[in-house]
């Protein structure tokens, strides 16, 4: 989906296999439990969970390939060594590929236990390799869901509830069923489907649905959802996740109490391709092809809608147009899945934009209240956060940083269930609590009269020294992120820009940030992020690069622009038009810092982006005095009209 | 995605959805398209243009030239370049950025930065390769040059 994965499990496998990289075709595996484990695309989590297993499997092949090579040649595998795809006997320099040898190899059985490579002898990780797809996505081959063609499908479209909140309650399709190219009209829970020869005619076909809805539970605008944070953030019950000493004490003895709200807007995934799905339920089984992060979920659900065992469902997966946690769901499978059995055909499902973006699945709207007590050294002895959520769970991460660096600690969330629907959205909760978290620390150590980063650090010495309950982070890889990026990005030493800072550990990963900003014409502008990752082992180094760059460009653009706003029950915002996207013209430079420390790796495709929203706001308040405590920051007051 | 002056669009570059993407377009009417993200970008008589927005009753006798036209084997420079920068992250939007560089290219040979990001606005990358794709159309004019 756009994470390099594609290309680092195959670098990972080829590194213990010592096969030459320029003979390495890499092909897309269908769903398969049997052979595979964890098919899925999301949690950050591909690199650290199969780490070891493509090793040794890259290893394990390799050992067969020897001792293939070593019963032909008729010598000891102590013998042999590899190089590049090639056995060689090094007494002779007898040389056989392992072209040669595999079908031979195939035959002997599994060695347990090989021994894996040292990091030091490592030639293919990390270096620079190029996405094994360049070829085919700058040439442009149908890799897509939404480029997936098969003789003989039909189109469909779906009508779904044009507010959260409503139902279906009628449906007179007698005039769409007689426009051109249309098949059939099909209705399955909430929604009306039109299916048809073209996408052209059943977009058309469907907008002569006539339909009533009517309300089955509240259709809420945005402006109750602002009314119902400031309820939640006082509500008596809501749900402890840490608690830590005695704040109440601890806040009744402080010398200084800081306290702010930080608020974020619901968000829609808006990847580039829309949902889209291929399905061909037939007598026998089902057949699924499109664009997904949980293939396995996709055919469970849809074995489970049709009554039939999940072997007789059969998943292939195409490239996708960006996931971003959009595509963990299975809502859109399942569509496809419906109107292909009730129109006893195979069916491409799709979703125009405005479908995509109104179709729910948002990142939670939050609003978070901070409280810190500082004693008379300006020591942070007193941590309050409460989450308040609009269907959002758990909006708190209650044993990350700054949990376990507080004597008095309480932590806790207040939600409301929404007919709007919210999901995972690319390192969720993190996506905005490390802004308003990572900002909250910036006021704290303002207030304390402290450098941040030396505010971060004191924190984590305290951590380390007298830790306070559970600490779930690694204290000195965290101080070696930030000790990365305050080098890298000259911290404190530069009197021509504004500089901010933030760090965060997230899907086990740690980075820290600094922002630049400087006054252009009267406004401020962020010119340049610097950023240090630890990642542990970086297994491509520019794919890695991409996940930091484009980690920071989605984190900022979001943080700066991403807003979706409710009337009735409706998103307001449908489109590209409408609702704004960061532009090539908007981005900052970025510089991006790997620690090196030869640890198992973990992933990057989420970590990078929870720090950018505090490293950007916290150098715009040093440029400009001004706090941002809500996001959109382009919406807000503080940056209209600052000179 | 190959389409030729008097025939069908068979089928279509592509979308983000804002219109339809189509195996077959015949509207006459594209106001349900939207071109706010570019990814539909081809070359109509050389220039960039919005496929998803261009009535095909407009393109009589026109000459169109989709990526496949550039280079179907990826021998254009500006495709070079994206392969030598690493450009493409899921890829969806590249096909549109490289036509749209590809027509700032031949108009303008030697973009400034900002003439760089003022043609290739239009063009929206939701994983974020902006950075690589500033360095691909420099080093894809230099290619030129």
């Amino acid at each position: 989906m756009g994470q390099g994965i594609k290309t680092a499990f195959p670098i990972i496998v080829a590194e213990d296999l010592d096969a030459d990289w320029k003979a390495v075709k890499v092909l897309q595996a269908p769903l398969d439990t049997i052979k595979f484990q964890r098919q899925v695309a999301g949690g950050s989590g591909s690199i650290p969970h199969s780490w070891k297993r493509l090793r040794e499997a890259g290893a394990t092949a390799r050992q067969m390939l020897m001792q293939a090579a070593a019963s032909r040649l008729n010598v000891p595998v102590a013998e042999l060594t590899t190089q590049k795809g090639v056995v060689v006997h090094t007494p002779t320099g007898r040389k056989l590929t392992y072209g040669e040898l595999a079908a031979d190899a195939a035959k002997l059985p599994i060695p347990a236990d090989v021994k894996l490579k040292d990091q030091k002898d490592f030639k293919l990780i990390g270096q620079s390799i190029k996405n094994v797809d360049n070829l085919p996505i700058i040439t442009g081959k149908p890799l897509f869901g939404l480029d997936f063609y098969r003789e003989g499908m039909l189109f469909a479209m779906v009508q779904r509830p044009v507010a959260f909140g409503l139902k279906l309650k009628s449906v007179d399709a007698a005039a769409a069923k007689a426009m051109p190219g249309i098949v059939d009209v099909v209705t399955f829970k909430n929604s009306v489907a039109v299916v048809g020869k073209s996408t052209w005619q059943v977009k058309k076909a469907r907008e002569a649905l006539k339909i009533e809805w009517e309300k089955e539970a509240g259709t809420e605008s945005t402006a109750d959802h602002n009314k119902l944070f400031a309820q939640l953030l006082d509500q008596p019950d809501a749900t402890v996740r840490r608690k830590d000493g005695n704040v109440e004490e601890a806040f009744r003895n402080a010398a200084k109490v800081v306290k702010s709200e930080y608020q974020c807007p619901f968000l829609p995934h808006s990847p580039l391709e829309p949902m889209n799905f291929f399905a061909h339920v037939r007598a026998d089984g089902a057949e699924l092809v499109g664009p997904t992060q949980t293939p396995e979920l996709a055919r469970n659900e849809t074995a489970k809608l049709l009554g039939i065992p999940p072997e007789k469902v059969t998943v292939e997966m195409t490239r996708m147009g960006g996931g971003f946690g959009r595509r963990l769901k299975a809502d859109f499978v399942l569509e496809a899945v419906e109107v292909s059995r009730l129109v006893k055909a195979p069916v491409k499902l799709i979703w125009t934009r405005e479908d995509d973006m109104t179709g729910g699945s948002y990142r939670p709207a939050v609003r978070y209240r901070f409280e810190a007590a500082l004693d008379v050294q300006g020591n942070m002895i007193g941590y309050k956060l409460r989450g308040a959520g609009i269907n959002a769970g758990n909006s708190t991460r209650e044993n990350n940083f700054p949990s376990g660096a507080v004597d008095h600690l309480l932590i806790d969330s207040a939600d409301h269930k929404s007919p709007i629907t919210t999901g995972p959205w690319r390192a969720p909760v993190t996506n905005f609590l490390a802004c308003a978290e990572q900002s909250f620390l910036d006021e704290v150590a303002f207030a304390a009269g402290k450098d941040p980063v030396q505010f971060r650090l004191e924190l984590l010495d305290k951590a380390k020294k007298a830790p306070v309950g559970e600490i779930k982070y690694d204290i000195d890889r965290m101080k070696g992120v930030i000790r990365l990026a305050a080098e890298k990005s000259g911290w404190g030493r530069k009197k021509e820009v504004a500089q901010g800072f933030s760090v965060y550990f997230s899907h086990a990963s740690y980075v820290a940030q600094v922002a630049e900003v400087a006054m252009q014409k009267g406004k401020p502008v962020v010119r340049k992020i610097y950023a240090a990752a630890d990642c542990g082992v970086v297994v491509n180094q520019s794919g890695a690069r991409q996940q930091v760059m484009g980690g920071i460009v989605d984190g900022m653009g979001h943080a700066m622009y991403g807003n979706l706003t409710f009337r009735d029950g409706a998103p307001e915002q449908t489109n590209f038009n409408s609702y704004r996207m960061i532009r090539i013209n908007e981005i900052p430079q970025v510089e991006v810092h790997f620690v090196d420390n030869g640890i198992e790796p973990t992933g990057l495709g989420e970590p990078a982006l929870p720090p950018t929203g505090a490293a950007v706001a916290n150098a715009l308040f040093k440029a400009t005095g001004k706090r941002l405590r809500n996001q959109p920051f382009a919406e807000q007051e503080e940056l209209k009209g600052v000179s | 995605m190959a389409a030729t002056t008097g025939q069908m669009w068979t089928p279509i570059p592509r979308c983000s959805g804002c219109c339809v993407t189509v195996s077959d377009w015949q509207a006459p009417n594209t106001a349900a398209a939207l071109p706010v993200c570019g990814a539909c970008t081809v070359h109509v008589n050389g220039e960039a243009a919005r496929s998803c927005v261009l009535p095909v009753s407009s393109l009589a006798n026109a000459k169109i030239t989709t990526i496949e036209g550039l280079s179907a084997t990826g021998d254009h420079p500006v495709q070079q370049a994206w392969d030598e920068t690493d450009v493409p992250q899921c890829g969806y939007c590249q096909a549109g950025q490289i036509m749209m560089a590809a027509a700032l290219l031949k108009r303008n040979p030697k973009p400034s930065g900002e003439e760089i990001d003022t043609a290739m606005a239009g063009n929206l990358c939701r994983c974020g390769t902006y950075h690589r794709i500033r360095e691909a159309i420099q080093s894809a004019a230099n290619k030129i040059r």
